[in-house]
């Protein structure tokens, strides 16, 4: 690493209703993310996962209560809150590099060096010699290894993760979240990662969250995919389906 | 490889059947209820266009309806996806500009000549006004539908790396819609031609439309078919320019197996995602 990494920052909801107007989907939410941590949010389909997201991105307005970074509301998108969409979000006309540049450009960094970061992001992700290529030349999986590497190459204090790896099969899944944990590993930043898949949240969160009660559960270390079968986990997994299911 | 020559066979096959039909039904003076006694025959035509070839007042009426179209349909261009863009992406530009547009739309662009003879001071400018105004329907219309129709999750891609309103309009909206647009060029510069050679006719001074007009009320009929003829390639050598320059700009586009222009590599099937694949109008050949 060349730069140092701002820490994370700290999210917070608080007695927060959330959804479109005239249509709640989340009411009266509250929920800490402590700066630096993974806190995996787990729900059945439809319960405003991806909501909750894209109000703590800046995209929609909270309908009611508090949504802040560090005690100040959250009003607008901010290049320091990066989202990673569920969907292809990589732009199709740019190629997989000027993919990842763009959120450099877009802050003014000069030609060559973001053409280096972008070229290291893309190494890190394991897509070194491929920044030549559209996004339509390569794989689903290697296009959400992209848009991991356009979100973290602007070196943002939060990463906000919608689904990200819902698409993919389960292989590709299993390696990308061994990367994700890799990646992010040193980078600081605080990160919610939304998703449905209970195992998935279990090995990816430091804590997990239900929606929509906003529960929060603390996952015990270390994050290995052999600590599945030990009785503290099971029993943890076994209370999460129950919550789930309870409140569908 | 065989594919392309033999499509190049049949291609230069068609027009010479055309052709050598045309010769035949009027060199032999047809009478079947169509007349072809007063057709001049191809060997007519050619000879006329060889003469007209070596005057100096047949490049100068192609000069003059050259600069006339470019003028008028890059004028047109400029316009029609500013004001599709702007009424695409702002309510007040809608609200505004909206109703005028549609109610001006409906008119045919030649039946414009009376405003444009009130309007301007010369013919010549009163000409671009029309070629303009009959290009920038399509490519405003068309501007307009696929700027709404961009996939949402770009734009909120852009705003949330700090991306502002240039940067939005620059980055997602031109390119994402670029496709689009180009469909509305290609009809454009269509329609551009038709108006162009009808206001030459009916008030121009010099030019291919008012040149035909004029062999016409002379009854010179080898002249109006040279008009014709160069009407034709001058239409076809501008669609094909638009038609090129829109695949160059659109070569992220996917394509499907099969189709022209090939693909410079060769590659195994692949899944492509819809959202990320707008329709890709350009790819519609328009001289086949």
């Amino acid at each position: 690493m060349t730069t140092t990494t701002p820490p994370g920052v700290r999210l917070t909801l608080r007695g927060a209703v959330l959804g479109r107007p005239g249509a709640p989907v989340l009411d009266g939410i509250g929920l800490d993310v402590v700066p630096g941590e993974i806190l995996a949010v787990v729900g059945p389909s439809g319960c405003g996962k991806s909501t909750l997201l894209r109000t703590l991105a800046g995209l929609l307005p909270p309908l009611a209560g508090e949504v802040a970074q560090d005690g100040e509301a959250i009003t607008a998108p901010r290049a320091e809150r990066a989202l990673v969409f569920q969907d292809d979000a990589l732009l199709p006309w740019r190629t997989v590099r000027a993919n990842v540049e763009l959120p450099l450009a877009i802050r003014g960094v000069a030609r060559a060096e973001r053409r280096a970061r972008a070229e290291s992001w893309l190494a890190r992700v394991g897509l070194e010699g491929q920044g030549t290529k559209l996004p339509h030349r390569i794989s689903g999986g290697q296009r959400q290894r992209v848009q991991l590497a356009r979100a973290l190459a602007a070196e943002p204090r939060a990463v906000l993760m919608d689904e990200p790896f819902g698409a993919l099969d389960a292989q590709t899944r299993a390696g990308m979240q061994q990367l994700l944990v890799d990646v992010l590993r040193g980078t600081g930043a605080t990160v919610v990662f939304v998703t449905h898949d209970v195992d998935e949240a279990l090995f990816l969160g430091d804590r997990v969250a239900l929606l929509p009660t906003g529960r929060v559960l603390d996952v015990p270390r270390p994050r290995e995919r052999a600590a599945h079968t030990d009785p503290a986990t099971v029993a943890l997994r076994r209370e999460v389906l129950e919550s789930l299911t309870a409140t569908h | 490889m065989r594919g392309r020559r033999w499509s190049f066979a049949l291609r230069t096959l068609s027009l010479v059947a055309a052709l050598g039909i045309w010769q035949l039904l009027t060199s032999y003076d047809v009478n079947l209820w169509l007349r072809f006694e007063q057709f001049p025959t191809v060997t007519d035509v050619a000879g006329a266009f060889g003469d007209r070839l070596g005057s100096d007042a047949y490049w100068q009426d192609l000069t003059d309806s050259l600069t006339r179209i470019v003028t008028g349909f890059a004028l047109a261009a400029v316009l029609g996806i500013t004001v599709g863009t702007a009424v695409a992406r702002s309510r007040v530009a809608s609200d505004l500009l909206g109703p005028v547009l549609e109610v001006i739309r409906p008119v045919p662009a030649i039946a414009l000549v009376p405003v444009a003879i009130l309007l301007f001071p010369s013919n010549e400018q009163g000409i671009v006004f029309i070629t303009c105004t009959a290009a920038f329907f399509p490519v405003m219309v068309s501007t307009r539908h696929a700027v709404r129709a961009l996939t949402p999750v770009w734009e909120e891609a852009v705003l949330t790396m700090g991306g502002g309103r240039w940067r939005i309009l620059g980055s997602v909206v031109l390119p994402g819609a670029l496709p689009g647009i180009l469909g509305g060029l290609s009809v454009g510069i269509g329609v551009s031609w038709i108006c162009v050679i009808s206001a030459e006719m009916i008030s121009g001074e010099y030019g291919v439309g008012y040149r035909t007009w004029q062999d016409y009320t002379v009854v010179d009929y080898p002249g109006v078919f040279v008009g014709m003829a160069t009407i034709g390639l001058l239409g076809w050598i501008t669609s094909t320019a638009v038609e090129l320059l829109g695949r160059r700009l659109t070569r992220w586009l996917p394509r499907t197996e099969g189709s022209r222009p090939p693909p410079p590599v060769r590659h195994r099937n692949r899944a492509v995602t819809p959202a990320a694949a707008p329709v890709p109008l350009v790819k519609e050949r328009v001289h086949p």
